[in-house]
């Protein structure tokens, strides 16, 4: 059955992730995005981290790629792009290069840590598979308490980045109306 | 766990085979049922709306016009599946079903029955095995609802776009803006009921609730609630804030190319949400299946068992909220676009973050032993410093904005 699951689930985010850099259509490879970020919900599901999966289905499926649509669908750009010419001569070569070398360190942390990923039960706690509130216990006691300060710098500079925004979009704009006048 | 399995419809552990057929059996009815419900629904709405415009409504199709629904289903079904010309089709074709699975999804998570009195804890024993009467009671629960809730946005939003015409885009982009918006108030007012409940399981949920003065909608204090009503509202694009459909400004909104069994799931699905979304309503805030009781005298129905009588409870309960929606739309106006926007992002978003707020300092307060109205006071205070500095903003905003000469 957990077999069964992780093969549906990485076949699902493998064709997602493939659709999203070979299809031509912008929306097209949204909609590939979506289903990448499905399968890992589902893997996570898979491995009793509920809460996890919720979060990822609603802050990645249903706020983050909804915008990447949005922006498309108000941008105009959802025509299929032409690929012949290259913008930017050095982005195809340097993207083998930092592609090989995400998967080489990728690859080089799952070999270093193998011990530790194949000894059985390791890394879940027995609690969280007892009972279910437990494992958002946990997660909430953790990020209020041990790690309350990270949690509060990144909700800063989220806040940050969202003033920012609004300060550049107003300036824009405001320039662009003194030069046509 | 063995015994708790057709709980868990997941299957973790070794398959059974009377707890799979318990679940099979379990996502039929709730296919069907959630089917009837919708079919009744679209009746229900065209009657009761008749009767409060002096109307007569659907009356030749069975006894009151009740198969109504089923005939216009049957015609539907017989048209002709038009794909226009410029549209993306395999886009044209997936929409539908991302509007109509998610409308579904969400009736797996509402308790449908059961008895919650006493220590019983709403399980019912079904051919030797203890399980619920809903179809799936994961742990996280209610935050399932609202992740399907934003996952519904994407069928509107794709079938607009993939008519590739300018209509539906312009309605698809509305609704879709409007889903994301209301989303927030939507999920900070849910937030309030976990905050007192201390739960997110749906069961639990409704565990918690089992006297009048219990129930959620006073605890909170009744504004999330009413928050809610008005999120759950323009989540649904109904009436006042169908603006999706705003036949004067965009013909027919986001669906205008769609004919057909195409039209047909995204009109069932529209009625499916809005019958879901009132049992989502009475399972947070009004006890569910829980039957109306004040301190320890019950409202008992009687001749009928305690878990069917949960199924009566809910369906009387939901009723209620289906004829306020109906209401609604007998009623009020459309809202205009801009006034839409202020009521979710000034209004409802820092009402329902403020009273979020009060609860958590209630709480607070309460477990060190702080004076109840002292904190109360405070609490109120620095909402009402914050909420003088959100108007301060906007006044400049828009004083800076008519300088610019910008209307909106």
């Amino acid at each position: 059955m957990e077999l069964f699951v992780f093969v549906c689930a990485a076949a699902m985010v493998l064709v997602g992730a493939i659709g999203v850099i070979t299809r031509n259509n912008p929306v097209h490879a949204a909609l590939s995005l979506v289903l990448t970020l499905f399968g890992v919900a589902v893997l996570f599901v898979a491995n009793n981290a509920h809460f996890l999966a919720a979060v990822q289905v609603i802050v990645y499926g249903g706020a983050i790629v909804v915008l990447f649509l949005f922006v498309i669908m108000l941008l105009g750009v959802d025509q299929a792009e032409d690929l012949s010419t290259e913008p930017l001569t050095v982005q195809r070569p340097l993207a083998l290069v930092v592609g090989v070398g995400v998967a080489g360190v990728i690859i080089a942390a799952v070999v270093k840590s193998q011990d530790a990923l194949f000894a059985r039960g390791a890394g879940i706690n027995s609690a969280t598979v007892q009972d279910a509130d437990a494992n958002i216990r946990q997660l909430s006691r953790s990020i209020f308490s041990d790690y309350v300060f990270a949690f509060e710098v990144t909700s800063v500079l989220l806040l940050i980045a969202v003033v920012g925004t609004v300060v550049m979009s107003r300036r824009q704009h405001g320039h662009q109306v003194e030069e046509s006048a | 766990m063995m015994q708790n399995l057709a709980i868990d419809p997941l299957l973790t552990g070794e398959v059974l085979w009377t707890p799979l057929l318990i679940v099979l059996l379990k996502v039929v009815v709730v296919f069907v049922v959630g089917l009837l419900a919708t079919m009744l629904m679209v009746w229900f709405e065209r009657k009761v709306i008749a009767g409060m415009q002096n109307r007569i409504g659907p009356n030749k199709a069975g006894p009151f016009g009740i198969l109504q629904t089923l005939a216009d289903g049957i015609k539907l079904f017989f048209k002709e599946d038009l794909i226009p010309e410029r549209s993306d089709r395999f886009v044209f074709k997936l929409a539908p079903y991302l509007a109509f699975v998610p409308a579904f999804l969400t009736f797996a998570i509402i308790p449908l029955g059961g008895d919650f009195r006493g220590d019983k804890d709403g399980l019912v024993t079904w051919f030797g095995h203890q399980t619920r009467v809903q179809l799936a009671d994961p742990p996280i629960g209610i935050l399932f609802a609202l992740a399907i809730s934003s996952i519904a946005i994407y069928g509107i939003m794709l079938a607009g776009w993939s008519s590739g015409s300018k209509y539906p885009l312009l309605g698809s982009v509305r609704a879709s803006a409007q889903m994301v918006s209301y989303e927030a108030a939507l999920g900070l007012s849910v937030a309030a009921v976990v905050l007192v409940t201390g739960t997110l399981s749906t069961s639990g949920i409704v565990a918690k609730q089992s006297t009048l003065g219990n129930w959620n909608v006073i605890v909170t204090g009744i504004v999330p609630f009413f928050i809610f009503m008005v999120a759950a509202t323009a989540e649904l694009n109904r009436p006042p804030f169908d603006l999706v459909e705003a036949e004067q400004e965009l013909v027919g909104g986001f669906n205008t190319e769609y004919a057909s069994f195409r039209f047909a799931l995204f009109y069932l699905a529209e009625f499916m949400n809005t019958v879901t979304m009132s049992a989502l309503i009475v399972t947070l805030f009004f006890g569910g299946p829980q039957p109306i009781s004040v301190g320890s005298t019950t409202i008992d129905i009687p001749l009928v068992g305690n878990a069917l009588e949960g199924t009566i409870w809910l369906l009387l309960k939901v009723l209620v909220f289906l004829y306020i929606y109906v209401w609604f739309r007998a009623t009020l106006p459309r809202f205009r676009y801009d006034q839409l926007m202020n009521l979710g992002w000034k209004v409802l978003i820092p009402a329902s973050l403020g009273w979020f707020i009060l609860l958590a300092a209630q709480r607070v307060g309460q477990s060190a032993g702080w004076d109840r109205y002292v904190v109360t006071i405070s609490t109120a205070l620095v909402l009402l410093v914050s909420y003088s500095l959100l108007v301060l903003a906007q006044r400049t905003s828009t004083n800076e904005r008519k300088r610019d000469g910008v209307m909106f």
